[in-house]
């Protein structure tokens, strides 16, 4: 701060930049940056996300016809890929790497280096004994030397002293948790990269094959090419499905499995689907991340030929699985026909719209209406599967002049006014498939393994130096923690004073003195502060 | 079966730590009436070995620096009802854990399936590590730890609580016990911690302002306070981060995708960067400190918006049956 303020128009082109150098990877900015990041990270949780939920977001946007467009604007849906966000983290790693590149030097050169050399005033430490001369000097220096390597000191030979360090991992472990942050973000960024995901329903005894064409929905990283697909197919042989029917949780999902047979390279392979247990395909893997009921259905057209036979699926719309869907008949003669379905798994309420009472099929109901039209041209353009538009369209209406609903279960038919068919022949299981790759994932983890490592290095390895001073007056033990937080120094001074066998002359003082002023005015760590 | 003693044994160790928390306020109110409390030189010496990390100095300390005779009788008071404050949370402790693992053996599974026994799992820890701490000398944390106890197993048996059922499709994985634990354990401590960064603000106001009376003179001198705060978020910390690993692990494997901001995630990465700035802080000079407490009390409101208030407020991936 005071720095900004100092003649700044002095400061110029190559300074300049250093100055703002020196800024971005000080501590302080680090910490800065590190608060900015977790503010930041907070709106994308509070509010819909275009990426998780669109509806959602569109939603937002009605409600809120004033505020919603400004969100909008300055990328409040979709906060995880908004250049603010990304300029926060990158400045953070900036600053990481400015801050660790320096301090890797600093440490490489001093692998090797020795204890510094004995302080003069020993008493002055946080912990210190004093013992009158025993034996001879080097003697007692010499002990010194072998207990302190025996700890796991390294150790330093003076003319009248020995001094003694330890804890050197602490500094490495932190130079590798910080430097595994950076190998996490390019692990993330190559996943994000070259990665790819894309989903699939798949009825019961239907298969899927990993192409471009197949997908429901695709999304891949900027890298990607459809080359990186390997090619596999995977058939859904059956789905089971079980649900809380006990008082606590009913309805709650128990079971999801499926049965699968994947081809790949020409071998078909057996293979079991759950939710935590995914089907690893080449680089791909498949999830399991949805599922909902399908009706396979015949329409006949007035002339009795078959204009649609198989399974169509419906989409649920609540946790009992109320399920919508078209069955649409393009080429029925003379006239085309479509139907709006509505699946009910239990169904309870028919006559009064219908609704579902449990999540299985217990009671399976099929509510439809139909509508006809004339031929419509092929225009090639894609056509929503889930929704019906009824422009062209005329609803079927009974005698009555109201409009035609009926319901079937499995193994019924329904002949329409204009002598037309629809055969419910049973219900099927859809499960949704995504299938995946993200090429860094072996470094995001390995990195995350490697820096709580570091991490516990850094945090449990507590640095210590000790020094024993031996001559004709006497013989000085004493310590020095170099971080905070630890303790067992004083112990440690006095037993490695039993150890030498020295007689002790004056009782070690409290470090809680050695770092405080009397007079209770507290430590020096308020003092810093104000 | 199991399920109703599970359910007594946790409302009995609400009760129980009510009756903990009343002695130790008692203990605190009895204190007051001690004379202010000299400071010292001599405070921070008489506390003697580093094994005791935070022995109560005032008894042996302010003795002799004591004026009226009937003192000694008003410390007796006090250490009796703090000694009372302890056996009470051990057997509230006791039905605690009783509950906890009767509600393993009802769901026939870890007990961590939802909001409820997540939070009478982690209450479980917290006051774990309380007894353990007391039992080494810092029973002066009584106050706040009872008082979080009741709070959160007060809230979770009456607010939280679902009967018991299995887990969904989801939840059936073994990183469902290492992450939920890691972050349960974590939790615990990060709690411990922010119970002692709030002493030590209280204590080091005290201290600037020349007031140290009562409860607070019973404390250690702030450097110990803020010493053993810094431990248990050292502790923490590095465990928090494998919980989050551990839980994108899973998330990779239950819904493809390692990390997906959802608001639980989110909101953990949040905790994590905020005690990275805790730590960070205390390496900052003029961070060190009174502003390192305050990072590590927004920490732990970070910890618990996420445990609570996600859930409450936000649907997502992470929403349980139940609550
Ligand atoms: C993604 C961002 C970062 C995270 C999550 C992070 C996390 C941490 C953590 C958890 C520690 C504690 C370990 C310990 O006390 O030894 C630490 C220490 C440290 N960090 Fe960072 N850090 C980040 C960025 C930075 C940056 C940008 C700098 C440099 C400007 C930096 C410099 C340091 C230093 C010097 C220490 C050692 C402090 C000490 O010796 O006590 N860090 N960091």
């Amino acid at each position: 701060m005071a720095e900004r303020t100092r003649r700044p128009g002095t400061l110029r082109g190559a300074e300049t930049l250093r100055w703002l150098w020196t800024q971005l990877t000080s501590m302080r900015t680090a910490l800065v940056l590190l608060f900015a990041l977790a503010l930041a990270a907070i709106p994308g949780s509070l509010l819909p996300q275009r990426p998780t939920s669109p509806v959602r977001v569109r939603e937002f946007i009605t409600d809120n016809p004033q505020l919603g467009p400004i969100y909008d604007a300055v990328g409040l849906f979709d906060v995880y890929a908004s250049p603010w966000f990304a300029a926060i983290y990158l400045l953070l790693f900036v600053s990481l790497v400015g801050c660790i590149i320096p301090r890797v030097g600093v440490y490489a050169r001093g692998l090797r280096a020795q204890p510094p050399t004995t302080p003069r005033n020993l008493a002055r430490l946080p912990a210190h004994l004093d013992a009158p001369a025993s034996d001879d000097p080097s003697t007692v220096l010499d002990a010194a030397e072998r207990e302190l390597r025996r700890r796991r000191f390294r150790v330093r030979r003076l003319d009248d002293s020995v001094s003694a360090e330890r804890g050197y991992l602490r500094e490495l472990g932190n130079l590798v948790f910080h430097c595994s942050l950076v190998f996490l973000l390019s692990g993330v960024a190559v996943g994000s990269l070259f990665g790819y995901k894309g989903t699939v329903a798949v009825v019961e005894g239907q298969s899927f094959s990993n192409t471009l064409t197949q997908f429901d929905d695709f999304s891949s990283g900027g890298l990607f090419s459809p080359q990186q697909l390997v090619p596999f197919t995977v058939k859904l042989d059956s789905f089971e499905a079980k649900f809380e029917t006990g008082p606590v949780q009913r309805g709650a999902a128990r079971v999801f499995r499926a049965h699968t047979t994947t081809t790949i390279d020409g071998a078909s392979t057996d293979g079991l689907l759950e939710v935590n247990h995914p089907l690893s395909l080449g680089d791909s893997v498949v999830h399991l991340v949805g599922h909902g009921y399908a009706v396979d259905v015949t329409v006949k057209d007035a002339n009795g030929d078959v204009a649609f036979t198989g399974p169509v699926i419906l989409l649920p719309q609540d946790g009992n699985f109320l399920s919508v869907g078209v069955v649409k008949a393009p080429f029925a003669r003379p006239e085309r026909l479509a139907f709006e379905a509505l699946f009910l798994p239990t169904a309870v309420d028919t006559d009064s719209g219908g609704a579902s009472a449990f999540p299985d099929a217990l009671n399976p109901a099929l509510l439809l209406n139909a509508w006809h039209g004339p031929p419509k041209e092929a225009t090639g353009e894609p056509e929503n599967v889930y929704s019906l538009n009824t422009v062209g369209l005329t609803q079927f209406t009974t005698d009555d002049g109201d409009k035609l609903r009926f319901t079937l279960v499995p193994g019924q038919s329904y002949t329409l006014p204009d002598g037309s068919t629809i055969e419910f022949h049973d219900w099927k299981r859809w499960v949704s498939l995504q299938v995946s790759s993200t090429p860094g994932l072996w470094l995001v983890f390995a990195s995350v393994l490697v820096a709580v490592t570091g991490l516990c290095l850094s945090l449990f390895i507590r640095p210590r130096r000790l020094w024993v001073r031996a001559g004709a007056g006497g013989v000085e033990v004493a310590g020095l923690d170099r971080t905070e937080g630890r303790g067992g120094l004083q112990d440690e001074v006095r037993s490695l004073a039993e150890a030498l066998e020295l007689a002790v002359t004056d009782e070690p003082v409290d470090e809680g003195v050695a770092q405080s002023p009397p007079g209770g005015a507290g430590s020096p760590q308020e003092d810093e502060e104000d | 079966m199991a399920e109703y003693w599970s359910n007594l044994a946790m409302v009995t160790s609400v009760v129980v730590y009510l009756l903990a928390l009343g002695a130790f306020a008692a203990e605190w109110a009895a204190a007051r009436k001690l004379e202010p409390e000299v400071v010292p030189a001599g405070v921070l010496v008489a506390s003697g070995g580093e094994e005791v990390i935070g022995d109560a100095p005032a008894p042996e300390v302010a003795a002799p620096t004591s004026k009226a005779p009937d003192d000694t009788a008003t410390r007796i008071r006090v250490d009796m009802f703090g000694r009372m404050g302890l056996a009470l949370t051990l057997i509230g402790w006791a039905s605690h854990l009783a509950g906890v693992v009767m509600r393993g053996v009802a769901g026939n599974r870890f007990p961590w399936g939802n909001m409820y026994e997540f939070v009478t799992a982690a209450m479980l820890f917290i006051v774990t590590i309380f007894l353990v701490l007391a039992f080494r000398g810092v029973r002066w944390l009584g106050l706040p730890v009872t008082l979080l106890a009741v709070i959160g197993q007060g809230l979770a048996v009456t607010v939280f609580y679902v009967a018991v059922a299995p887990l969904v499709p989801a939840l059936h994985s073994v990183w469902f016990v290492i992450h939920i634990v890691a972050a349960a354990v974590a939790g615990a401590a990060f709690n411990v911690g922010g119970l002692l960064s709030i002493l030590y603000l209280l204590k080091s106001r005290a201290v600037r302002r020349e007031k140290v009376r009562g409860y607070l003179a019973k404390l250690p001198s702030p450097t110990r306070i803020d010493e053993l705060a810094y431990r248990f978020h050292a502790f923490a910390f590095p465990l928090w981060t494998f919980a989050i690993a551990a839980g994108s692990v899973w998330a990779e494997y239950a819904w493809g995708r390692f990390w997906g901001w959802d608001p639980k995630e989110t909101w953990s990465l949040v905790t994590w960067v905020v005690y990275a700035g805790y730590l960070h802080a205390r390496a900052t000079a003029g961070w060190r400190g009174r502003r390192a407490a305050v990072v590590a009390i927004v920490g732990l409101a970070c910890f618990w918006f996420n445990f609570v208030g996600i859930n409450l407020l936000v649907s997502g991936l992470h929403s349980y049956a139940g609550i």
